[in-house]
């Protein structure tokens, strides 16, 4: 199972980088999205991903999952989604600023 | 802390009310105040001279650092007492001559002063300290002070320009210093000079030993102004003349060679130090009078006069360390007669050099050019000047009765010496020494005739000059008669100085020649008989005679000299070129474009960490536990691999947005599948809020169009890609089989009930065993939520602003 996710991840972080690297200020801010999702599933994956019941104490299992990765990705994801927030507002102004989402015409060094 | 430690301190203590004296003491001439503290001091230093000649030494130390071997101690022996007498007694000429040089109304004479005194007071350090790192911070200090005063009329372009070039030179020496008294330190565990020269039989066979003494000689050397470091000192003659004189001639630019003296002891006997020393030196001296000839301006000929005769002194210097080799006895005195001559002569040339630059400045002043085509006939209007003149010039050309010749007399004996030395391969290349010392006062003949009689005599020409020439005051007389009568008193009677100041300067650097209670025979005398030195003292004359008056006829040799191979070219060049490589070399990576940086990183990425699994052996495979893969996993893991590798291929944003949508609902169900409940809660609904926040935000982008590139960009990009994935895949692969250590997880399943009283592990987690993280994630939220407020308010803000303008 791991293996598979591996190489999973292994893809979704190719795609991310691909896209991360194009010209359009829209496939990075996409590309961003997808490398946020890779680094969940390696956390989850690098932790192990045997099986067992969900870590909630009522369910009285013999086995439970790891609950700490989870805790971890939880806070990860939301911090992810508050920048991922922050940057489609920011590509909107530099969009409607400049005009252009092409990172090759969004060089700073025009007037140097 | 003793009053030796006053003494260097002093100075800097006096700067600092220099400025109050300038704006409340109007009336009175700054400088009065100034020229008390050199001559006390000068009168405190002269009560040393019977300790000294006695052989002994005074020492103090005051505790700086003691951690690390720092201490200021202060060392006097004859050496340092030396120059500490050339310093204080030329500063005390030299503020005397300033009073009257450099007027009361026009100039800003606070700052002249401050930086006159913190020169000397460093320059009292360096020669006083027995610590090397007090030493290097003073050598520091005088380099600061140097760059300060020559760019003391900062308006003028060419001010600003020798300042940097001589900052620029004697800073990288002062640091290849720097670097070689870490070495010693290293060697011997000390920073002491006297413990040092103590562990001189157990470290010359050491081998940092050649490396430090190639460093230190490089500080000294640009110092010193040796070539081919000497082209800073004609430059730094756009400083006020006071300066020249103090700095550039007399005290300054001797650091270096104190600075060879006072490590002698240490490095004095090696074949390395003699060739490097005495080479350089005699290179120096021959360079320098014969560029000086060809100067038409009176500060560059005895700039280059300096640099020659500085050559002079740092040859006999070299020549000198040979006597470690024979030992000493009254007999064999022969081979100490070069170091003997190197301390007389650096006595004799800081006091004719100080008092022609007196008398250039004088000229200067008095009629408004120092150009010697401009300047002549002078004679009979300044007839102080012109004596003064003749009998500074005389003595640098070493002619009787004066101080210079009995000191070139003295380098002539020492040439002759080595020449016939059987060690170092003298044998075969000895006989350069006299011949070249021959030629090169051959030319210092020549170029102190042109200084004095090209501007005193000949024809007057008053249509050229800017005033009307006349004797000059009398204040700005007397710092060059005292100079000029030291000439002629050293000259009739030099045995005045033999055993108060030269013998105990001999004995500091050649130390371990003598048994206790020994003494170095000294005797300085005119008349010695039908020498070889006579005669070559002759022929200088005669050539030089001749060669004075058909000056015309071959001074176009000069013009032969190809403009490309200048010194100076080199440098101007080699600062532009080094500008513009380093330019071009930031202009090559750093593009401006975001895409080639993250190239850089992801590059650097593949190569560390791929490169890290590969050569540490780190990488393993399908070793570990792994769990057993079901149908659901596999379908999903499909649909999202499909979903994503379709993203960059989408033509239209909407595709997009939807399959990055697809990508996260099925991260989602992987939570599901995976059991952990609230992640694939949390995920759902922030995949829902982020699809929708894509499409209200990308609805006002503007069309998602093809990439248009070339295709080797494109496969550049693949490439890392697919590096940047493989390498991400293979780190996950090694974390599956390298599990260290049990996870703690199973106290978080105990605990969470008994201590926290939750049964939902992942929350309690969250809020109670790690409720920090949290807290810090809801500020993150926080901070988010008001940068996309403050940007959408801000952007009308500024358009108010600007319809407003």
């Amino acid at each position: 199972m791991e293996i598979l996710m591996s190489v999973v991840i292994g893809i979704l972080f190719m795609v991310a980088t691909y896209l991360i690297l194009t010209k359009s200020l829209l496939r990075i801010v996409i590309g961003t999205g997808i490398i946020s999702h890779a680094v969940h599933l390696l956390i989850l994956t690098m932790a192990g991903v045997k099986t067992g019941s969900p870590p909630l104490l009522g369910e009285e299992a013999a086995l439970y999952t790891d609950p700490l990765p989870q805790a971890l990705i939880l806070t990860a994801i939301v911090i992810s989604f508050g920048v991922t927030g922050f940057f489609c507002v920011l590509a909107y102004r530099a969009y409607k600023e400049l005009g252009t989402d092409d990172m090759d015409q969004l060089r700073g060094n025009e007037h140097e | 802390m003793a009053w030796l430690q006053l003494v260097i301190l002093s100075p800097f203590i006096l700067a600092i009310f220099i400025p109050f004296l300038y704006k409340y003491v109007r009336q009175i001439h700054t400088g009065w105040f100034v020229l008390i503290l050199p001559v006390l001091l000068f009168s405190y230093l002269i009560q040393f001279l019977p300790v000294v000649s006695n052989g002994e030494t005074v020492q103090h130390t005051v505790e700086w650092i003691p951690s690390l071997n720092i201490n200021f101690t202060a060392y006097v022996d004859g050496l340092g007492l030396l120059f500490a007498l050339l310093i204080t007694g030329i500063g005390s000429l030299v503020v005397l001559y300033s009073i009257y040089y450099l007027s009361k109304e026009k100039e800003a004479l606070n700052s002249f002063y401050v930086y006159l005194l913190m020169f000397m007071g460093a320059m009292l350090g360096v020669v006083l300290s027995d610590n090397l790192i007090v030493l290097y911070v003073f050598w520091e200090l005088t380099s600061l002070a140097s760059f300060l005063l020559i760019a003391y009329w900062y308006q003028r372009e060419k001010s600003r320009y020798g300042a940097q070039k001589s900052m620029l030179i004697t800073v990288f020496g002062g640091f290849a210093m720097f670097a070689g008294i870490i070495l010693l330190y290293l060697m011997t565990g000390t920073y002491s000079i006297r413990e040092i020269i103590a562990q001189v039989g157990t470290i010359s066979t050491h081998e940092l030993f050649l490396p430090a003494m190639l460093l230190i000689l490089l500080g000294a050397f640009t110092k010193s102004a040796q070539f081919p470091f000497h082209i800073w000192l004609p430059d730094a003659m756009e400083a006020p003349t006071p300066v020249s004189a103090y700095l550039h001639s007399a005290t300054m630019v001797k650091a270096g060679i104190y600075l060879v003296a006072r490590l002698s002891p240490i490095f004095a006997g090696q074949a390395e130090w003699f060739w490097l020393v005495a080479g350089f030196g005699i290179v120096t001296l021959f360079w320098g009078s014969f560029s000086a000839v060809k100067q038409t301006d009176l500060k560059s000929i005895l700039a280059f006069s300096t640099v020659s005769q500085l050559g002079l002194i740092m040859c006999l210097l070299g020549l000198g360390s040979a006597a470690v080799h024979f030992g000493y006895s009254k007999e064999n005195a022969i081979y100490t007669t070069a170091t003997l001559a190197a301390i007389f002569h650096l006595i004799n040339h800081a006091t004719f050099k100080g008092a022609l630059f007196m008398v250039v400045g004088i000229v200067d002043h008095e009629t408004g050019t120092r150009d010697i085509r401009k300047l002549g006939g002078l004679m009979s209007l300044m007839p102080i000047t012109f004596t003064l003149a003749i009998i500074g010039t005389f003595s640098m050309a070493g002619l009787p009765p004066f101080n210079g010749f009995l000191s070139k007399e003295l380098f002539f004996t020492g040439v002759l010496n080595a020449s016939q030395l059987d060690i170092f391969n003298m044998q075969t290349w000895g006989m350069i020494f006299p011949v070249l010392a021959w030629a090169a006062s051959v030319f210092t003949f020549i170029y102190s005739m042109v200084l004095v009689f090209k501007t005193f005599t000949g024809k007057y020409q008053p249509e050229k000059l800017d005033k009307k020439p006349h004797e000059a005051p009398i204040g700005m007389l007397i710092p060059p008669i005292i100079l000029a009568s030291l000439v002629v008193i050293f000259g009739i009677f030099p045995n005045l100085l033999s055993y108060t100041l030269i013998e105990p300067a001999m004995a500091s650097i050649l130390p371990s020649l003598l048994a206790p209670e020994q003494q170095f025979y000294v005797n300085i005398y005119h008349w010695h008989g039908w020498t070889t030195e006579l005669f070559m003292t002759m022929g200088v004359i005669a050539v030089g005679t001749i060669l004075y008056f058909t000056l015309t006829r071959w001074s176009g040799i000069y013009n032969k000299f190809p403009k490309r191979l200048a010194l100076n070219h080199f440098y101007d060049h080699g600062l532009i070129s080094m500008e513009r490589v380093a330019n071009k070399i930031t202009r090559f990576h750093m593009t401006g474009f975001m895409r080639d940086y993250l190239v850089y990183i992801f590059a650097f990425l593949i190569v560390l960490l791929g490169g890290g699994l590969f050569t540490l052996n780190a990488f393993s495979f399908g070793q570990g536990q792994v769990a057993p893969i079901g149908v659901y996993e596999v379908i999903l893991a499909l649909v999202m691999v499909c979903a994503a590798v379709a993203v960059p291929f989408a033509e239209s944003r909407l595709t997009a947005i939807l399959l990055v949508g697809v990508v996260g609902f099925s991260v989602a169900l992987f939570f599901v599948i995976f059991r952990a409940p609230d992640l694939a809660l949390t995920q759902l609904i922030v995949e829902t809020v982020s699809t929708a926040l894509f499409l209200l935000c990308f609805y006002h982008l503007p069309k998602l169009r093809k990439e248009i590139s070339r295709v080797p960009f494109k496969a550049t990009n693949f490439l890392i890609s697919l590096g940047v994935g493989v390498v991400m895949m293979l780190i996950a692969f090694s974390a599956i089989d390298n599990r260290l250590f049990v996870p703690i997880s199973e106290y978080f399943l105990e605990a969470s009930y008994k201590e926290a009283g939750g049964r939902n592990v992942v929350n309690v987690i969250l809020v109670d065993f790690r409720g920090f993280d949290t807290m810090l994630e809801i500020l993150v939220l926080g901070i988010a939520a008001l940068a996309v407020f403050s940007m959408i308010k801000l952007r009308l803000a500024r358009r108010e602003d600007f319809e407003n303008q």
